[in-house]
């Protein structure tokens, strides 16, 4: 299972699309690892520098719509080679959300109070997330306050995290 | 309780329940291009599992990057050609043959009522407009479904989109599913199948029902549904009448497909269609739309008439009807991208590619091309381009440009002014 603990990527918009997350013009790289350098190139977000607000953190929390546009799975790869490994967000589209349980990788939705706490209490700060998955809770920490905050998740989602991935689970049952 | 035509299609198709809510479906169609299927290739090669589950069942084409521009792209292509022919792909559309791929595939008779279709293309959702359940998926769903043939997919709850009316002259179905996109928002129909009906859309041909789905994901829908009719019957008679006695008999099996009376829906929208008037995107988001009036002035840099939302047979003669005998403006640059060489090839016949080359249009090969930016088309900073595609994000056609969807219709006008303006079909001038 991968790691889901670690520094927070506070984005503070809605309808993030996949364009932005990772332009078409590196949809031709043949390799994972080579889509590295351009996370997030073209988030319209003001004060929002890739080159350096990404190193370093391993949870992004966002608004509604997370990843909506195209299908590609660039999108949770650009995300895993940079060491982010869940997303926690209003919502996310469809296909964004099952790329990444499909890897392994988790898309989590809160209610909009929640995360709208989030970014009053920890954006800003040098926020830390901790997951617990066998109690479905994530703790929120920075230097002032440490918060806990339940989750769900699906059971199918949890079993894919669990093995590594859809491709696993289903060569093993299908 | 009544089912949706998307919970008939999932009934027919489940082979697992692996938890509440979730179903494994067996796959009718896995469709591969060659942006998102290589990866997938390469890691089933990577893991020992280079197989294909059957690879009469699987589709594949080139069409983003088309002739390649490079030795990436060649790459991509390289690996899907050979894919194809060490497992026996026989529909497989190489150079020469190929084009975008929900236009080429449709076009071909792949697509049948109650199937199940996948693709590693968000815009997959276009193949519902044959009563069909066809979803966009990522590289590991295609690549399970290459290997297995089947997909996971959450139970899908429908919006029922009800479209009553007739359409005036000049307004298409593009200008029908912007205005549906702006009633629901891009997160609108999330998780959800869009299920359209109505009188307006009985009145629509195959082409104009692709348009209509083709953007379903532009509301974040999962698949956008037509339901099988006669029209559906015509179009695919030359790939079914040895199946079937008669269209009546194709027609009556098709049925089954049909929501039942007492259905239930999630969610149904009624729109009167019969004032809708030419519509167009203002901002980066599908859902920013306003009328072709209220934009009237605004100058483009670019025109692009093509893409899967619209560049059939249909698009293009709208298109040349508006341009014959006409010039571009000189403020513009115009390119025309027929979606597949069939298309191509009636359209010269037609003489309307010549229409298209006498109005200062760039005529290209079939290919998604300018639509999103990777293989030609590329706008400049601060440029625009009036579109025929389905999608107007930020850098979607090139880093800081924008990009205003519209019909054929009103990219040809606009073509013709050099600024967003009505078409003729539409103002009667």
């Amino acid at each position: 299972m991968k790691n889901f603990n670690g520094k927070i990527l506070f984005l503070d918009r809605s309808d993030i699309n996949t364009d932005e997350i990772i332009p078409a013009k590196y949809l031709t790289e043949l390799t994972k690892a080579a889509l590295k350098p351009y996370c997030l190139e073209d988030l319209s977000l003001p004060g929002f520098d890739p080159k350096k607000d990404i190193a370093g953190k391993s949870v992004i929390v966002t608004r509604a719509n997370f990843g909506c546009g195209s299908s590609r799975e660039h999108a949770p790869w650009v995300l895993e080679c940079n060491g982010i490994n869940i997303v926690i967000a209003e919502n996310f589209a469809r296909i964004f959300r099952q790329n990444m349980f499909n890897c392994g990788l988790m898309a989590i939705s809160l209610e909009p109070a929640v995360i709208d706490e989030l970014f009053k209490l920890f954006a800003g700060t040098d926020a830390t997330l901790t997951t617990d998955l066998e109690n479905k809770t994530f703790t929120v920490s920075n230097a002032k306050t440490s918060k806990v905050y339940p989750f769900t998740i699906g059971e199918f989602d949890l079993e894919l995290v669990k093995a590594g991935g859809w491709v696993s689970y289903a060569d093993n049952k299908y | 309780m009544g089912k949706t035509l998307a919970q008939k299609i999932f009934d027919a198709h489940t082979v697992d329940t692996p938890a509440p809510g979730v179903r494994v479906l067996s796959l009718d169609r896995v469709f591969c291009h060659e942006i998102t299927t290589p990866i997938a290739i390469n890691d089933l090669v990577a893991i020992g599992k280079d197989r294909v589950f059957d690879p009469e069942k699987i589709k594949a084409v080139i069409d983003h990057v088309t002739p390649a521009k490079d030795s990436k792209t060649a790459e991509q292509g390289k690996t899907m050609r050979e894919w194809a022919k060490r497992h026996g792909i026989k529909d497989f559309f190489d150079i020469g043959a190929n084009g975008v791929c929900h236009a080429i595939f449709p076009e071909k008779g792949f697509v049948r009522p109650g199937f199940t279709v996948i693709m590693g293309d968000s815009h997959t959702c276009t193949h519902g407009a044959f009563g069909a359940f066809a979803a966009g998926v990522g590289t590991t769903d295609l690549e399970v479904g290459i290997l297995k043939g089947v997909c996971t997919m959450r139970e899908p709850a429908t919006i029922k989109v009800v479209l009553n009316g007739k359409l005036r002259a000049g307004v298409f179905a593009k200008d029908v599913i912007l205005a549906v996109i702006k009633l629901l928002t891009v997160n609108g129909a999330t998780d959800k199948v869009i299920e359209f009906t109505g009188p307006a859309v009985d009145a629509m041909g195959m082409d104009s029902r692709m348009t209509l789905c083709n953007m379903a994901i532009e509301a974040g829908g999962t698949c956008g549904v037509c339901y099988p009719d006669m029209v559906t019957v015509d179009f695919l008679w030359p790939f079914i009448q040895n199946d079937f006695p008669s269209k009546e008999a194709a027609l009556a099996e098709y049925s089954k497909w049909l929501p039942d009376a007492d259905a239930v829906y999630d969610k149904v929208v009624t729109m009167d269609v019969s004032e809708l008037e030419p519509m167009v995107t203002f901002g980066y988001k599908p859902d920013q739309v306003k009328t072709v009036r209220e934009m009237t002035g605004t100058p483009v840099n670019q025109i692009y008439i093509g893409s899967c939302t619209n560049g059939r047979l249909e698009d293009l003669r709208i298109a040349a009807g508006i341009l014959k005998g006409k010039k571009i403006s000189e403020n513009v640059r115009a390119i025309v991208s027929p979606a597949t060489p069939k298309i191509y090839r009636d359209a010269l016949k037609e003489g309307i590619i010549e229409i298209f080359m006498d109005a200062g249009f760039c005529v290209t090969n079939p290919t998604c091309g300018a639509c999103l930016g990777m293989s030609n088309g590329v706008l400049a900073n601060g440029e625009s381009c009036a579109s025929t595609t389905n999608r107007n994000f930020n850098g979607r056609m090139g880093k800081g440009g924008m990009v205003h969807l519209m019909s054929p219709a009103t990219a040809a006008a606009t073509a013709i002014a050099g600024v967003i303006t009505n078409s003729p079909l539409f103002t009667g001038k």
